[in-house]
């Protein structure tokens, strides 16, 4: 899916939750956190592939693989796994083009996976990602890292990783930008545009 | 998209769209032991087939039960059409019994077309989505969108490649579907037959003519042979099978002066020994085998793009 | 039976006159004429034309009754302003014997609203085997053979037909189709047709008919006529056939004037006619060819045909349109308007040659007192959107269906009675002519 441009929006209107400084601190310390959880690297630990959700959350994925290679020496398989065959909500808009699906080489099976997205707000999002991993083979486990939890989940989906917690209202879009795909690094909360958005 | 009529309706994005998602399709299912995809839970698919075709039929039945669709079959034989009901009423029977997609393929020109216009104009039929899968010699749009990704995967981009199709292009769907979109995408096309195998009027397509294959094989990039009837001798196009394999078969000796890199198509069921020799379709230029693959993946991004979305979308 | 016509302009010549007639016969023309006791019928600037004479219809009856009876084919005839129609033989069963010829002019005659005149078939059920029987035929009326909807290919066959038709007087009329040529066509070989992979039907075929036929014509003395011309090469040949000498007359539909063959996109059959829509270009010489005379008259091909047998896929579609109350606005959509025909070109190419090629001598006469009253009244400022529905034909195949044509008629005279007024036919008189 190709990047709305996300600082299109009224600049009066965007409050910026979290400065470049702030998001890759708040990656780093997710990467900390995973190697921490996961046991990575110990004898008995389950091997660990982390998997991102198309748009953002693959190059966080990725980010947070090279921050986990940097502190323990480890390197984590790493995918993308798009999800958009098997969401909930096709049949509510305009034709959604697929993205890239891309399974590390030693596959899912018998691994703790982790998927990665930007935001975590319905959980449908995960609910289809927990549906597409299913039938790509058969995890140990199955773990969930996000940037930003914004709340009002419609499922019950909690993520094991989360870089900041932001109450927000439903009137409200939360933005995650990332250099490898906006340009810069940032986290911005917006009135939710008249006919945009909507829990993802 | 709500038909999928001709090759020639698709725009350059649109067609490049449904070969895009093709490739993620087949990327998807990559490796799974469980090929199925959810998308098309609970949409109901008909092929309806007035002309033998075990291929593509079930080439389009696997696509469409591959998504999770529903898929049922209705062959021109052993049912109502058999019978003498006509085209229009079996159309319309089963877009009321609940299908939300006709795949059809008839020996009539224009066939798909006057289906999308009955199917709109009924209550029953207004949201029902049509599928051309061969209509008389008009078009076959999946072919034509099996080959090029076929041509895709082989070559890179098709913009600027050289294309020939050899063979009877006056009655070939296949010929016309792929000359529309291969030029939309933006290659060249050759068209090699004898003159009484090319339709007055093609002076007026996006080609290049010749009657001489030898001379054109090397410069090609890829080399499309059509089916040849044999009976078509009887409608006096050519003298004899001999003589038409002679100058436009392509055998083996042929295949050499094809250049390293270029692919060899063929729509089947092939006529090995006619149209091309036995050797060349078992060479590794050939991606004939490529080309039924990349149908099944091909048809069920065409039944995504056609069924996926909100019906007025 | 005594009608006063009020402010018409005959051939669209001049201010508006009135026209008296009595006893079926044009009494007077001048202005302020006295009705008498006659009926009075308001012409309100109209031009005054003769009567409409369709050398080529296809009035279904007997056999195909679901399509079109002469009943209702007259109606639509008298509708489209004619006086007079020539009813193809390819009926079931064929006209080619006195009793079915006879049961169509009796049927006609109790219809009583246009003068029907059976075609006779050239050949026995139109195999193209054998000589009908031309002469009995002739006795009984028939003026005009043809096998039209099939060729009379055989040339021995033809040149006899020619030959044997010059002790009756009778024209024979050529439906110009090589079926060698033209074996799997479904629409002119032509761009489109190559374009949306339809059997082509080429020129050649019709031309090379038309030019064996002019030659075998012109050996024997007879007369020969052309049907629905639809290429510019047979337009051409007319005019060399005609400059040697050769008595070949010929007929163009309003189809032919207006349709090509950029309607058969939407793959909808109700273009689908024999000989079928051609070039753009070929149009445009048909038109031309019209205007010059090379070409005599406009003849419809009215050839109404059932729901089902059009409702289909192309392949399985029969040929042929309505036309009957169309031709006319047809023609002064792609002749009047243009410029290419005034008022008096349209009596020339609608009524006066039409009669004389039938031999017809009470239709195609000029507009003056002693002529008989065979009349029709242009509506020439009037517009009007064609629905099929709403014609007087069963059928309701026409290629025109949601156009707006310009041109309307607005009453029809035969023999001095009012046979159509306002859109509305009169009723059928019940009783032999």
């Amino acid at each position: 899916m190709a990047s709305r441009s996300r600082d299109a929006a009224d600049p009066a209107e965007q409050r910026e939750l979290l400065t470049a400084g702030d998001v890759a601190r708040t990656v780093a310390r997710m990467a900390h956190q995973v190697i921490e959880k996961t046991a990575l690297g110990g004898v008995e630990a389950a091997p660990v592939v982390l998997l991102g959700i198309p748009t953002r959350g693959a190059p966080l994925a990725a980010r947070l693989a090279r921050h986990v290679a940097e502190f323990c020496g480890v390197e984590v398989p790493t995918g993308i796994l798009d999800v958009t065959l098997y969401r909930d909500d096709l049949r509510r808009g305009p034709t959604r083009p697929l993205a890239s699906t891309e399974l590390p080489d030693r596959g899912v099976d018998d691994a703790l996976v982790i998927l990665v997205d930007d935001v975590l707000y319905s959980g449908r999002t995960v609910r289809a990602a927990l549906d597409a991993l299913r039938d790509a083979g058969r995890p140990r486990a199955v773990q969930l890292a996000v940037l930003v939890d914004r709340g009002h989940r419609e499922l019950p989906i909690r993520a094991d990783y989360v870089g900041k917690n932001v109450p927000t209202s439903r009137a409200e879009e939360v933005d995650v930008l990332f250099t490898e795909t906006d340009g810069r690094d940032a986290v911005l909360l917006r009135p939710r545009a008249a006919h945009g958005g909507g829990p993802g | 998209m709500k038909h999928l009529l001709t090759a020639a309706e698709l725009d350059a994005d649109t067609a490049t769209a449904v070969l895009d998602t093709a490739d993620r399709l087949k990327a998807a299912l990559l490796g799974r032991e469980v090929r199925k995809l959810p998308t098309l839970r609970g949409r109901t698919v008909v092929t309806m087939f007035y002309e033998n075709s075990t291929r593509t039929r079930v080439s389009f039945e696997i696509a469409g039960k591959w998504m999770s669709a529903d898929v049922v079959n209705v062959s021109a034989s052993g049912s109502s059409v058999g019978k003498g009901e006509s085209l229009r009423d079996t159309a319309l029977t089963l877009a009321a019994a609940g299908a939300d997609c006709v795949v059809v393929r008839h020996p009539a020109s224009g066939a798909a077309h006057r289906l999308a216009g009955w199917l709109g104009a009924d209550p029953y039929g207004t949201n029902t989505s049509v599928v051309n899968a061969g209509d008389g010699m008009h078009e076959h749009p999946t072919q034509a969108l099996l080959d090029a990704a076929t041509l895709r995967e082989r070559l890179g981009s098709l913009r600027d490649r050289r294309i020939g199709i050899v063979g009877d292009v006056l009655h070939s769907r296949v010929a016309r579907s792929n000359v529309a979109l291969l030029s939309t995408l933006g290659a060249e096309v050759v068209l090699v037959a004898p003159p009484t195998l090319l339709p007055v009027g093609v002076t007026g397509w996006p080609v290049t003519v010749s009657h001489e294959l030898d001379a054109e094989l090397p410069a090609l990039d890829a080399v499309m042979t059509l089916r040849v009837q044999a009976e078509r001798m009887h409608g006096l196009f050519f003298p004899s099978v001999r003589e038409y394999s002679i100058a436009y078969g392509l055998n083996q000796a042929r295949l050499g002066l094809l250049p390293e890199h270029a692919v060899v198509l063929h729509p089947g069921p092939m006529l090995r020994g006619m149209e091309i020799a036995a050797a060349v379709a078992d060479s590794p230029r050939a991606a004939i085998s490529d080309q039924v693959a990349n149908g099944v993946h091909v048809r069920m991004a065409v039944l995504y793009h056609l069924l996926a979305h909100r019906e007025d979308a | 039976m005594n009608l006063l016509i009020r402010g018409v302009r005959p051939y669209g010549d001049g201010d508006p006159v009135d026209v008296s007639v009595v006893d079926g016969v044009i009494a007077g023309i001048g202005a302020g004429l006295d009705a008498g006791d006659g009926e009075v019928l308001d012409g309100d600037g109209a031009v005054l034309l003769p009567g409409f004479v369709d050398l080529h219809t296809h009035l279904r009856e007997p056999g195909r009754e679901d399509t079109e009876t002469i009943a209702t084919g007259s109606a639509a005839a008298a509708l489209g302003g004619f006086t007079a129609v020539f009813a193809m033989a390819n009926t079931a069963p064929v006209a080619d014997n006195a009793v079915v010829v006879e049961h169509v002019t009796r049927r006609g005659r109790e219809v009583g609203l246009v003068d029907v005149h059976p075609v006779g078939a050239v050949t026995v059920g139109l195999a193209g085997e054998r000589l009908a029987e031309l002469g009995t035929m002739a006795a009984a009326g028939v003026r005009m053979f043809s096998d039209d909807g099939h060729c009379v290919a055989d040339p021995l066959l033809m040149r006899r037909a020619l030959e044997y038709a010059t002790a009756l007087d009778v024209v024979i009329a050529q439906h110009a189709e090589e079926p060698r040529l033209t074996v799997g066509a479904q629409a002119h070989e032509g761009e489109a047709a190559a374009r949306l992979g339809l059997g082509g039907w080429p020129s050649s075929a019709e031309e090379a008919i038309v030019a064996r036929d002019c030659l075998l014509a012109r050996q024997a003395g007879a007369r020969l006529h052309i049907c629905h011309v639809s290429t510019e090469g047979t337009a051409e040949l007319l005019r060399w056939a005609r400059a040697r000498g050769t008595r070949v007359s010929s007929e163009v539909t309003p189809h032919h004037l207006l349709l090509d063959d950029s309607r058969l996109a939407t793959f909808d059959p109700v273009n689908k006619v024999n000989p079928p829509l051609r070039a753009a270009t070929d149009a445009a010489a048909l038109r031309r060819a019209l205007a010059d005379g090379v070409i005599d008259c406009v003849a419809t091909d009215h050839a109404p045909h059932a729901a089902q047998d059009k409702d289909c896929e192309w392949a399985a579609a029969r040929p042929g349109m309505l036309g009957l109350q169309t031709a006319l606005s047809v023609v002064v959509e792609t002749m009047v308007r243009p410029g290419l025909l005034t008022w008096r070109d349209v009596a020339r190419v609608m009524s006066e040659r039409p009669a004389e090629i039938a031999g017809l001598p009470d239709q195609g006469r000029p507009l003056d007192v002693g002529e008989p009253a065979n009349l029709v009244l242009v509506d020439t400022d009037a517009e009007w959107t064609v629905r099929g529905a709403e014609l007087a034909s069963i059928a309701a195949n026409t290629p025109y269906e949601g156009m707006t044509l310009p041109g309307r008629v607005l009453a029809t005279v035969l023999r001095g009675r009012c046979t159509a007024r306002d859109g509305r036919v009169a009723e059928p008189t019940g009783v032999f002519g």
